[in-house]
Parts: structure tokens; sequence; C-alpha cells
């Protein structure tokens, strides 16, 4: 205990930890009856957390190659020990990390919590999205079977119709024509190393501009402080605030341990090229929207590729998307409205064909 | 003693709550680590091959020549002598686990990582090696060099 006390003060005394601390000691979070969506960022940093950690374990044991990557994996599934459940969290967590995200995005939206200053705080998080997504399309692949295959091959055939750049987009992630063992040790790079470290610097970009603006106030409920300053309150970060998005991070870690031990993820078949493609080919739930919204464009738009149009208006919904906060301030309020507006439709969209995916034969 | 004194009752309360708390805390991290931990443990891996191998026909090694052959997970030497004498041995190194070799110009193995010599019985004879190699029983079965495990070793 005593050397334990020398070393902190050791520490201390270079490091001035009370310094240190102190923005963190003074931060506060503004309680209101909509507090409860500060929460959703954070579970999804935890998840994100919890990917790291089970994608290294994952590490020790998988082979990314054609030859034994979905054997592999069989053997994480079969021989390692709790190797099912290192697989299923880190499959599970993935699916639930994307779906807090799209949470978050959409609670921010509705919150209005992108309004200046913190414009720049939903871009990094818009393209933390993309990211995430990013993640999910690569890692569907390396366990390297029949509907990861041919999941790829729609995928980054779609990615292969954008004009004048698509067909070489095509390739470098393919690496080649085809989806081969080639597009399988890509992945795995882009999964393991250039999608972890981009999204590393940015999540701390992000969390770094959320300290520095510290939490948006709903603009309804500023208004009501603003008129009433003594119904405003907030609340210490640390220890309370802290304390229950602990609980919240605890709430996550017991919905993601009944899934992944009650509903293990499967493995399905091994990858065959040469195979024809099975039934029901569909991709990742949140893919499922843009899928099946593209299957529902007829070939020929007038006389626009349909396939084309739908690729490219989601193309620029997507970076229209990340800009949104900018529209915020035009014309006195008529900006913000549009903004309510659009959000709900896409929030409807994106619900209904995702629905209309999973009926639809 | 004070009767409804709180400053005396409160601590021990809050010392069950923390005992509780931190103890529900620790379990279930505890249940966190443990899986991880059996995680990190390689499952065994099959030993193939057993206590016997073939290890040549006869005829395919000349004299004052060797090869080395998979002996269950471990590499073997197996080696003709000059005089026509087979001699089989663990081909790793006791030092650090390298992989010896028959060196036909000092007849003798040699190990290339930190230059340890074993004669052809095994011993140890100059450099780090701190033990001799195992030697193995060498029987002809027809035309089969047949390589074994000395029993009780």
């Amino acid at each position: 205990m005593k050397l334990l006390q020398q070393a902190y003060d050791w520490l201390d005394e270079r490091l001035d930890f009370k310094d240190l601390i102190a923005p963190l000691v003074k931060k506060t979070v503004p309680m209101h009856g909509r507090s409860y969506w500060y929460f959703l960022g954070g579970i999804t940093l935890f998840l994100f957390m919890l990917q790291v950690c089970t994608g290294i374990l994952l590490l020790l044991y998988y082979r990314p190659s054609a030859g034994e990557a979905f054997e592999s994996v069989q053997y994480i599934m079969t021989r390692v020990q709790f190797g099912w459940l290192i697989r299923s969290i880190h499959s599970w967590a993935a699916n639930l990390m994307i779906f807090t995200a799209f949470a978050h995005m959409f609670s921010v939206l509705f919150l209005k919590a992108y309004r200046k200053p913190r414009e720049l705080t939903w871009v990094t998080g818009m393209l933390l999205l993309f990211l995430a997504m990013g993640f999910g399309f690569s890692g569907y692949l390396l366990p390297w079977n029949t509907l990861a295959f041919f999941a790829t091959k729609v995928g980054t055939d779609i990615a292969g119709q954008v004009p004048v750049v698509g067909k070489w987009i095509m390739i470098f992630l393919r690496g080649g024509e085809e989806v081969t063992g080639a597009t399988l040790t890509r992945f795995f790079g882009f999964h393991v190393a250039v999608l972890p470290g981009i999204t590393t610097v940015l999540i701390g970009a992000h969390i770094f501009l959320v300290q520095r603006f510290g939490m948006s106030v709903p603009p309804e409920v500023e208004e009501r402080w603003k008129a009433a300053p003594a119904e405003a309150s907030e609340m210490k970060f640390f220890p309370s605030f802290f304390l229950r998005e602990m609980m919240a991070w605890y709430f996550a870690l017991a919905v993601l341990g009944v899934l992944a031990a009650l509903l293990p993820w499967e493995l399905g078949t091994k990858a065959d090229p040469f195979a024809a493609a099975p039934l029901g080919i569909k991709p990742e739930w949140y893919f499922l929207f843009m899928f099946q919204t593209l299957k529902l464009i007829p070939a020929k738009v007038w006389f626009v590729d349909g396939e084309l149009l739908g690729i490219l208006t989601f193309g620029a919904a997507g970076g229209l998307w990340v800009l949104l906060p900018f529209f915020d301030g035009a014309a006195r309020g008529r900006g913000r409205r549009m903004i309510l507006g659009v959000g709900i439709f896409a929030l409807a969209f994106i619900l209904a064909m995702t629905v209309y995916g999973y009926v639809a034969k | 003693m004070p009767t409804n004194d709180s400053s005396s009752v409160k601590p021990e309360r809050r010392r069950l709550v923390e005992i509780l708390l931190g103890g529900g805390l620790v379990a279930s991290v505890i249940s966190f680590i443990y899986p991880v931990l059996r995680y990190l443990v390689p499952p065994p891996v099959a030993d193939l091959g057993g206590d016997e191998v073939v290890a040549c026909k006869k005829g395919d090694l000349k004299p004052n020549s060797s090869k080395i052959f998979r002996f269950g997970n471990r590499p073997a030497l197996l080696l003709l002598t000059a005089e026509g004498e087979y001699r089989s041995l663990s081909a790793t190194c006791t030092h650090l686990s390298c992989t010896v070799q028959y060196r036909n110009d000092l007849h003798q193995i040699w190990c290339a990582c930190h230059n340890g010599m074993y004669d052809l019985n095994g011993k140890n004879v100059s450099g780090p090696p701190p033990r001799p190699l195992e030697v193995f029983t060498v029987n002809l079965r027809g035309d089969d060099v047949v390589v074994r495990r000395k029993q009780g070793a």
C-alpha cells in the first residue's frame, strides 16, 4: 500500500493529476426529459472497444487466405475453448454497434444537436458511421462462406457501376477483376489495419469536439430554460453521469452476452467461386434498404440506367447528409424545419425498405 | 452509547453496500476474464505418427550422409555413417531448439545457430548444448528403415 502511494505521489508530482482531470471534474451534463439519448454515443464507443478486444482475440487463430479462412473460423468455433463465444460477441457487437450508431445519428438529428457550433462533430460522426459500415462490409467476407462471397460480389459490383472511377474502385477493392483470395487478403487488411487506424483518429476528434462544446441542449428546452432559469438543471459528469454511463454500458454488455450465448452466429458453408448463387442472397440488414431500393428501380429510367441512377442518388444523399448541419441556418427556421422533415422521411424510408427487404422474396 | 446518532450507523451499512456492489462487480469481471484466458490456451495438437515411423527406404541414403524426417510433430535426423551404420536422433538442439544437421566433413552433428556440436551418439561435445540429443532405435524391416522411440525414454 505504501509503495502504491509512493508511486502515485511520484507520478502526481510530475503530471499534476488534479490539473489533468480538472476539465472532467468541471464538466456537467444538462438534465432534461431527453437526457437519456446522450447515452447512445457512449454505448457505440463501448461496443467499438469491445470489437477491438474480441477482434484481437480472433486474430490469434484466424488465417486470412481463401484456402484456410473458413477452416480457421470453423476451428475457432469448434476446437478453441470459448471460441464460439468470442466470435459470436464480435458478430453481434458489430451489428449492435451499427444499430446504436444509426440511433445516435437520428437522435442527434431530431434533438437538433448538430447545430452551430457542432457542425464538425456531426461531420466526423457521419464519417464514423460510414467507416462502421465499411467495417461491416469488409468483416462480413472474412469467414469466406457462400453468403459473404456473393454479398461481396454484389457489393463490389455496385461500386463498379459508378461512372468514370467505378471500374478502378472495383478492381482496387477486389484486388483483381473477380472476387478471389486476393479480395479476402485485401479486405482483411482493410478490416484489421486501415479502418481501425482511421477510426481511432476520427473517434479521438469526435470525442474531443464533444468535450470542447459540451452536451447540446435541445432548442425547445433551451428556450424554456431561458424563460425560467430556475428550471435549468444539470448533473456533474463525474461521478454522477459517469456512473450512469457505466450502468448503460453494463446493460449493453448484458444484452450482448444474452444474444451471443443464446443465438451464436452461424458460419454457413464454405464459399465456392464456381457454384451458382444460392437462393435468398441478402446483404447485412444495414445495407438492406439500399439493396431493396436498387431492386425496385426499373432497368431504364427514361434514358438513364436504373442501377446507376439509384447508386448516384444514394451517393448524393449520403453526401448531402454529411453536410446537413450547414443547411440549418438557412432562412430563419425554414432550414431547420426542412432538416426535420428530411430526417423523418429518411427514417421512415429506411425502416420501410428494410422491412420490405426482409419480407420480399 | 448514542441511540440515534446516524453517523455511527451509516459507515457500517455503507460498508455492506460496498461489499455487495464491489463483490458483484469483481465476480462479473472474473466471468468475463475466465473465457478469455481459456480462449488464449491453444487446443492441443493431435500427436501425429506416434512412436514409430518409416524414415526412408533402404538405399536412399549414401554412406556418410543424412536426412531430416518428420517424427511425430518434431524433426528427427537419420544418418548413415561412413561405416554403413544407421543412427537416428532427435534433430532438436537441446540448447535453444534449432534443428541440427550432420556435418559429413567433421563426422559430427552440428547446430548452425550457436555452433553446438554432438558426436554420433548424440553426446554434446562442444559449444553451448547442455544435454545430449535423444537417440532413437533404427531397425530394418524389409526395405523400410524404421525409426522407433526407445522404450521408457
